[in-house]
């Protein structure tokens, strides 16, 4: 009887079984969920017998460093990644910046047409900028700033980067959280609004700062059709990594022996990658699970 | 010799501070002084409780004082919306009536053809096809993804200690997802599980049922990974949902005799059925605008820049704007066909 409730619970539900169910299926869809991930980490250590044998199929058997050699000179490994991640950061942080104040704007003050225009900027969020491409070329080139990384920078400083919706949105539903008191009893001794906003409402936005930080370095860093469009082809990693046939071949000219591209080393590239990626995820996945929340989309 | 350098480094880092205070001083008198310039010239005049524009005086309201600070942080968003999306817009769809292309002396030059530029997307051998199983994909993969996000999220909602590491597994494709990475993935069939691959379902699919679902539903199987990692940001959506019910309700329902299924159809569906309508956005915005190589965005910057294979007579500006605006067009109505179903069922239970 003991056993029996310990095993079914009082209703199923907070049962030894009905855990057990759920780890077991919650493992399968997670295995599932990484294997493309595992397949990718191990086929990058494996040389071009293991490839091919079919009795080799997770654990390959030596563990072939040439090809993360041979992905690391092909992407131009130590300057390229800096590169990148300079632009990136130039990028992410002036939206990160701009979309602090137009949240704020948005969700501390009352003005005429705010709710059309609010819903103008939620309905940013669904436009694919290939609508948009063609004009934007064009106004680039009339600014003379096509072909340089200015031509991301100033969209995402004025709010129309990518995914700029939901930036700003994390940052509207925070700044609404803030109780109207504070703010009052600032501007009662007298403080104007800018400086209750960088006296007051920043120092306690800095959590939003960082989701909203983190997000864009991650969608600007993963972003290559618009990138690869107004900036320039070989500017991030993963443009280099789109261009990685042709200058494999470029480099190690084909005929030569051994040095036929071969799966691993281009999932070797791969992996090189998304790597600065998943360290910042590793590091602070806390603020990226967190984020759902910050936006408020379920509900307040 | 240690304490020495630990004291010189304490030394140069209050002078650090010290010098930074000084800075910090000079720019804000420099603002102070910038600031008052601003408000009190020939134009502009800020009295105590009034302000002179233009030599027209106005008093100051608390809401027209609102509005104008208000205004003032949405300024910049205000002119890059303008600039970067309401004039880009109007003017693809401009372009998208003509005959345009590009040439470095003149700029652009365009002809206008009317509505020949859409009527040439539907009597193009390779992009009716490409809509078509753009279309169907979407169809098949939508639901798929919603059903699988509400499924993980009340898995993972059940109390145990291993929830955040489940939670961060299931987000984790929203931060490595490139396009270039999920290409090479394609390539190399790491996206198809090989028990379904070994399996006969496949064959079984394609003898017994006619090809115009039978391909879809092949497709669908292949890419059957790539399409669940689009669930990361709808899981925690729901799982947020999720949280926000209250648990006493599952008590009250329990005590009442409900079951575990009665209890997840009548209090955990309707309570996250709000939250539907936001993840249908969001899963058809992130897979829509998802860059394939060979899909319709791709092409549609080839047909701007420099023409497609298949495009002797018909490429430049307008077209690819066209083709863009079409595309934009049937990702709004997906999303609104979307979203009404799941309205519909909602209204006809209430």
């Amino acid at each position: 009887m003991k056993l029996r409730k310990k095993l079914f619970g009082m209703q199923f539900t907070d049962g030894l079984i009905y855990k057990i169910i759920v780890l077991v299926l919650l493992i399968s869809f997670s295995y599932i969920y990484l294997y493309p991930m595992l397949f990718m980490l191990t086929n990058s250590f494996m040389n071009v017998d293991d490839l091919i044998n079919p009795g080799v199929n997770w654990v390959p058997t030596v563990l072939e460093l040439e090809n993360y050699n041979r992905a690391i000179q092909v992407l131009e490994l130590p300057a390229s990644i800096f590169d990148s991640t300079g632009y990136v950061l130039q990028v992410s942080i002036s939206a990160t910046v701009s979309s602090a104040l137009i949240g704020y704007g948005f969700a501390k003050f009352n003005f005429p047409l705010k709710k059309i225009l609010f819903a103008f900027m939620l309905a940013t969020f669904i436009l694919p900028s290939q609508v948009t491409m063609v004009a934007n070329m064009l106004i680039f080139r009339n600014l003379g700033i096509m072909s340089s990384e200015s031509s991301m920078v100033l969209p995402a400083i004025f709010g129309q980067g990518v995914n700029a919706a939901i930036y700003i949105l994390i940052f509207y539903q925070f700044f609404k959280t803030i109780p109207g008191v504070l703010m009052e009893s600032a501007e009662i001794d007298g403080a104007s609004p800018i400086k209750v906003f960088y006296k007051i409402a920043l120092p306690l936005a800095i959590p939003s700062f960082l989701i909203v930080f983190l997000f864009s370095f991650v969608w600007y860093w993963n972003e290559t059709f618009i990138t690869g469009l107004y900036v320039g082809d070989q500017v991030t990693l993963p443009l280099k990594l789109q261009a990685f046939r042709a200058s494999y071949e470029s480099l190690f000219p084909p005929g030569s022996f051994g040095s036929e591209l071969n799966e691993a080393i281009m999932l070797a590239g791969n992996m090189i990658t998304i790597l600065p990626l998943l360290l910042l995820y590793f590091f602070a996945q806390r603020f990226f699970t967190e984020s759902i929340d910050r936006t408020g989309i379920t509900g307040e | 010799m240690t304490k020495k350098t630990i004291n010189s480094k304490k030394l140069d880092f209050t002078k650090m501070k010290i010098f930074f205070i000084k800075i910090s001083n000079f720019v804000s008198l420099l603002f102070e002084k910038l600031g008052y310039f601003l408000t009190h010239n020939i134009f502009v005049y800020v009295y105590p409780k009034k302000v002179r524009l233009f030599g027209i005086k106005f008093n100051i309201t608390r809401s027209r004082r609102d509005a104008y600070y208000g205004y003032m942080f949405i300024l910049l968003w205000l002119i890059g919306f303008l600039i970067f999306t309401l004039y880009p817009m109007f003017y693809s769809f401009y372009l998208s009536l003509h005959e345009a292309y590009y040439n470095l002396q003149e700029g652009i030059t365009s002809t206008y053809i009317g509505f020949e530029n859409y009527l040439n997307i539907f009597r193009s051998q390779t992009l009716v096809p490409l809509f078509a199983t753009y279309v169907v994909r979407m169809i098949l993969s939508v639901p798929l993804i919603i059903v699988f996000s509400i499924l993980i999220a009340v898995l993972i909602n059940v109390p145990m200690k291993l929830k955040g590491l489940f939670r961060t597994i299931f987000f984790l494709p929203v931060i490595i997802a490139t396009g270039p990475v999920i290409g090479e993935l394609t390539n190399q069939n790491a996206t198809t599980l090989p028990a379904l691959e070994n399996s006969t379902l496949l064959v079984y699919i394609t003898e017994n049922l006619g090809s115009w679902i039978a391909d879809p539903l092949v497709l669908l199987l292949n890419s059957l990974l790539l399409v669940l990692w689009y669930a990361g940001i709808p899981i925690l959506i729901f799982l947020a949902g999720l949280q926000k019910i209250d648990r006493s309700i599952y008590e009250a329902a329990s005590i009442d005799g409900a079951s575990p299924w009665d209890r997840f159809w009548k209090i955990t569906l309707p309570g996250i059925s709000s939250l539907i309508g936001v993840s249908i956005i969001y899963v058809v915005v992130t897979m829509s605008l998802f860059v394939e190589s060979g899909g319709i965005l791709e092409l549609t910057r080839s047909h701007m820049l420099v023409g497609a294979p298949d495009s002797q007579f018909w490429f430049g500006y307008g077209y690819a704007a066209a083709i863009a605006w079409t595309y934009f067009i049937f990702m709004v109505l997906i999303m609104l066909i979307f979203i009404t179903i799941s309205r519909g069922r909602k209204g006809s239970r209430a």
